[in-house]
């Protein structure tokens, strides 16, 4: 039996459908994985990309910018308030902001450009 | 004059007739726009129904409930309200009902001797409570007919902060929430502190959950999310009533410039015809009257048979004066 995966954002969901497999990362840095028959979890999910192997067809790749993710009795849940699906991303959007962020990383040591320089790798690791 | 009057009636035509254009077009252009609020509305269902679903879950692991966003003040000094109105006018009652019911629980409150503070949301909100003096902790406009989930959090986490650090003892939300196309509500509902959310006691403890971080830690990421999914969930609401208000208040103002172009072409057509009707009688008497004063006898034609030839074909020679 696959997974019944959900991808949700607030103002719409993202993703929905079957698949075998969900891989994220949660707050704390580790990397988790979801496969049939999983025990019901809650997770903080931190800054990184969630790939999903859908039970045919490519995996789905997702950069997710904090959220939550939810696992019991074979659905998965993935909240988050920013969520791209790589098909959405702009590279050279992502690429640019990159660039802007390690520039200013250059200049100054700030938190706001850490994590704009850490959304920006998340974003082209999902985009693959 | 009869036709200055019939001049007049028809500009007056032709200036309603203008007006039902315009109305007709906003009218439909609310009714698309409903179909789309209340898909967004719909859109937005789910996130807020799985953020409630994980809170239960950590309310039944006993997650700690001392998130700031959850405490009740015992002395409540300072009420926040935010109002949530639309930004542009011509939408029936949809913002004068909702800033009354605001401006009635506001002063419900100082009536109790607390403090209150607004927060507006939508430009007619702004302005009115603006323009009456009252003061405003913060502004926000522009979103109000297509709100974004960025629109909200703005707006709750200024709200959150401003309870967190204690300047509201409490926070009210007051919206219209879309019922039906045929019904719209006003209503005003505690915002902060949130409910506690209660576990399912009849489900009992369905699944025992692993959870990473601790349930405590989860609830305290996830409550201000809780907070702008609610706020957003007004928002959507509101926008998708204002569109339902408008498309109602600009279908009784066609319906009115119809029946008011009606009754001004009667009214002119009338005009119209007794000026015609006048103008014959003026004539057919006039006629009438000249016949009767001539004795039968037609003032130019019987004149000119009676005195004969009137251009002899010779001239008389003038005659030399005597």
């Amino acid at each position: 039996m696959p997974l019944e995966v959900q991808v949700v954002s607030p103002e719409r969901i993202l993703w929905s459908g079957e698949a075998d497999m969900v891989l994220t990362r949660t707050v704390d840095g580790g990397e988790i994985a979801f496969l049939n028959g999983h025990a019901p979890f809650v997770g903080a999910l931190g800054i990184g990309v969630t790939r999903i192997r859908p039970a045919s067809g490519d995996d789905v790749a997702v950069a997710v910018h904090g959220g939550f993710v939810e696992v019991s009795e074979n659905r998965v849940s993935v909240l988050s308030d920013v969520a791209e699906l790589a098909g959405d991303i702009d590279r050279a959007r992502a690429e640019e902001a990159r660039t802007r962020a390690e520039a200013a990383l250059r200049q100054e040591h700030d938190a706001e450009a850490e994590a704009a320089l850490r959304r920006a790798h998340v974003r082209l690791e999902a985009a693959g | 004059m009869a036709g200055g009057q019939e001049r007049v009636l028809r500009r007056r035509i032709k200036s309603v007739q203008s007006t039902k254009k315009i109305t007709k077009a906003m009218e439909l252009i609310a009714a698309s726009r409903i179909v789309k609020a209340q898909q967004r509305v719909a859109a937005a269902r789910p996130y807020s129904e799985q953020i409630t679903e994980v809170i239960r879950n950590l309310a039944a692991a006993g997650a700690g409930g001392d998130s700031p966003l959850l405490q009740a003040r015992d002395q409540v000094a300072t009420v926040g309200f935010v109002v949530v109105a639309a930004d542009r006018g011509l939408a029936g009652g949809h913002n004068s009902t909702v800033i009354r019911l605001a401006e009635r629980a506001v002063q419900a409150e100082r009536a109790q001797g607390r403090d209150t503070a607004l927060v507006t949301v939508g430009k007619k909100a702004t302005s009115y409570f603006r323009f009456r003096g009252y003061e405003l902790a913060a502004s926000y406009g522009g979103f109000s007919e297509n709100p974004t989930y960025a629109d909200a959090k703005e707006v709750a986490d200024l709200v959150s902060e401003r309870f967190s650090d204690g300047t509201f003892d409490e926070v009210r939300l007051v919206y219209t929430r879309f019922l039906s196309l045929g019904t719209q509500k006003a209503v005003e509902a505690r915002y902060l502190p949130l409910e506690q959310v209660e576990a399912d006691d009849a489900a009992g403890p369905s699944a025992d959950y692993e959870f990473e971080p601790s349930p405590t830690e989860i609830l305290d990421r996830l409550l201000p999310r809780y907070a702008e999914a609610r706020l957003f969930a007004a928002l959507l609401d509101s926008a998708a009533a204002e569109q339902a208000a408008r498309q109602r208040a600009m279908k009784s103002a066609t319906d009115n410039a119809e029946e008011l172009i009606t009754k001004l072409s009667r009214v002119m057509n009338r005009a119209r015809q007794d000026a015609i009707t006048t103008e014959i009688m003026e004539i057919v008497g006039g006629a009438e009257a000249l016949r009767q004063g001539g004795a039968g006898e037609d003032l130019l034609v019987d004149t000119i048979g009676g005195t004969g030839d009137l251009f002899p074909d010779t001239l008389e020679p003038h005659r030399a004066h005597v």
